[in-house]
C-alpha cells in the first residue's frame, strides 16, 4: 500500500513534466534551427555542401578539345598530373556565379596557379566572348557541351571547382561561385598544403 | 459510405499513375521493357538540382542528362545494379533516394523502429501504472464508518 502513496505522490510532477515535454522539443529544434541559419549566415553551414564522392579518388580521365579562337590547348587527365597541384574550374557565359567569381580566377592565374578551364554546355562564340570581356585566367582550356566529362565529376552544376594535387587526386571541391572568402581561406591553405 | 468513397478514391489515385517529366518521345527507349527499366532505376535516383525529386520526374538539364546516360546504358545491355552504380559512383550515397545501409545511415534506418519501441514502452508503462492506481482495499477505519453509515447492518 505505500508503493500506491508514492505513486501518487510522483504523479503530478509527471504530469506537469509531460507539459513541459512539447516546450521542450520545440525549444531544442528552435535551437537547432538557429544554429542552422546562423551557419548558413556565415557559411560554415550549407544545405547542399554534400562532400563529392570523389574526394581522394583520381581525377576521371576525360580529352576534351581546345575552344577555338582561344589559344589555348584543350584539356585532358593527365594534364591535371604532374609537379603542382592544379585547379579544374567549370564554366559557362550563361552562368551568373561564374561572373562573380571570375576576379579571383584571375588572381590566382596572376599568382602563377595553374587554372584549367571547362566551359560547360555553352555556345563556343559565348564562352569566348565571356573570356574576352573578363580576361582568360585559364592555363588550358576544354570544350564540353555535351556535358558528360562533367557528369563523371559529379557536377552539380557551374560554377564548380575542383583542386587536383600532383599525384592526380582530387583533394577539394568547391560548388559555388569562389568568393575571395573561399580563395583566402580554403584555396590558398590547400595549394600550399598539397605542393 | 464514406469507406467506399475512400477506397474509390484511393484506387483512382493509384490508377492514374503519376505524371513523367520525359515527355519528350525522343528522350524515351523505343523498346517498352526497356524504357519501364530505365524508369525504375531513374525513379530511385535524386535530382541533385532539386534534391526531393527523382531524376524521372525533374525537368533540370541535369536530370535531363542522367536520364539519357541511363537510357544509353539500359539499352546497351547493362543490368539495372551496374547502371545506379554508374551514377551511385560519381555523386555519392546522397543520389540515391534509399540510402543504403551502413554505420552512417544506421540511425535513419533504425529510427521507426526506435520509435516504435519506445511507443510500446511507453504504452506498457501507462498500463502497469493504471493497474497500480486501482483503488486500495478499505482501511479498518474506513470500514467501521461505512459500517456505521450503513446503518449497523453489515456492509
Amino acid at each position: 500500500m505505500s508503493d500506491d502513496k508514492r505513486g501518487s505522490a510522483a504523479n503530478p510532477w509527471r504530469r506537469r513534466s509531460l507539459l513541459l515535454a512539447p516546450v521542450a522539443v520545440a525549444g531544442v529544434a528552435g535551437a537547432g534551427f538557429y544554429a542552422m541559419l546562423r551557419g548558413m549566415g556565415t557559411g560554415d553551414y550549407d544545405p547542399r555542401g554534400v562532400p563529392s564522392a570523389l574526394l581522394g579518388k583520381p581525377a576521371p580521365e576525360f580529352t576534351l578539345p581546345p575552344l577555338e579562337g582561344a589559344e589555348r590547348p584543350g584539356v585532358t587527365g593527365a594534364d591535371l598530373r604532374g609537379t603542382r597541384p592544379v585547379l579544374l574550374n567549370f564554366f559557362a557565359s550563361w552562368c551568373v556565379p561564374c561572373v562573380i567569381e571570375h576576379p579571383q580566377l584571375m588572381t590566382l592565374m596572376r599568382d602563377g596557379v595553374a587554372v584549367l578551364g571547362i566551359a560547360y554546355k555553352d555556345k563556343p562564340e559565348d564562352s569566348l566572348g565571356f573570356l574576352r570581356r573578363h580576361g582568360n585566367p585559364f592555363a588550358r582550356l576544354g570544350v564540353d557541351q555535351p556535358g558528360r566529362v562533367a557528369i563523371d565529376y559529379g557536377l552539380y552544376g557551374v560554377p564548380e571547382t575542383y583542386l587536383i594535387d600532383p599525384g592526380g587526386i582530387i583533394r577539394w571541391r568547391w560548388a559555388g561561385p569562389v568568393t575571395p572568402e573561399i580563395l583566402t581561406q580554403q584555396i590558398v591553405p590547400l595549394l600550399r598544403r598539397t605542393a | 459510405m464514406t469507406r467506399w468513397l475512400s477506397l474509390a478514391v484511393l484506387a483512382c489515385a493509384l490508377a492514374s499513375g503519376p505524371a513523367w517529366a520525359v515527355n519528350d518521345p525522343a528522350d524515351q527507349l523505343p523498346d517498352a521493357a526497356q524504357e519501364e527499366r530505365a524508369r525504375a532505376i531513374g525513379r530511385e535516383l535524386r535530382c541533385m538540382v532539386c534534391q526531393n525529386q527523382s531524376i524521372e520526374d525533374s525537368d533540370a538539364d541535369l536530370a535531363r542528362d542522367l536520364r539519357r546516360i541511363v537510357r544509353e546504358q539500359v539499352a546497351a545491355g547493362k543490368t539495372d545494379a551496374a547502371v545506379t552504380d554508374f551514377v551511385h559512383t560519381r555523386y555519392g550515397d546522397f543520389v540515391l533516394l534509399r540510402p543504403p545501409f551502413k554505420l552512417e545511415t544506421a540511425l535513419l534506418w533504425g529510427t521507426p523502429v526506435l520509435a516504435l519501441a519506445g511507443g510500446m514502452l511507453l504504452i506498457r508503462g501507462m498500463r502497469r501504472r493504471r493497474v497500480a492506481e486501482a483503488p486500495a482495499e478499505l482501511s479498518p477505519d474506513e470500514s467501521a464508518r461505512l459500517a456505521r453509515l450503513a446503518g449497523g447492518r453489515d456492509p
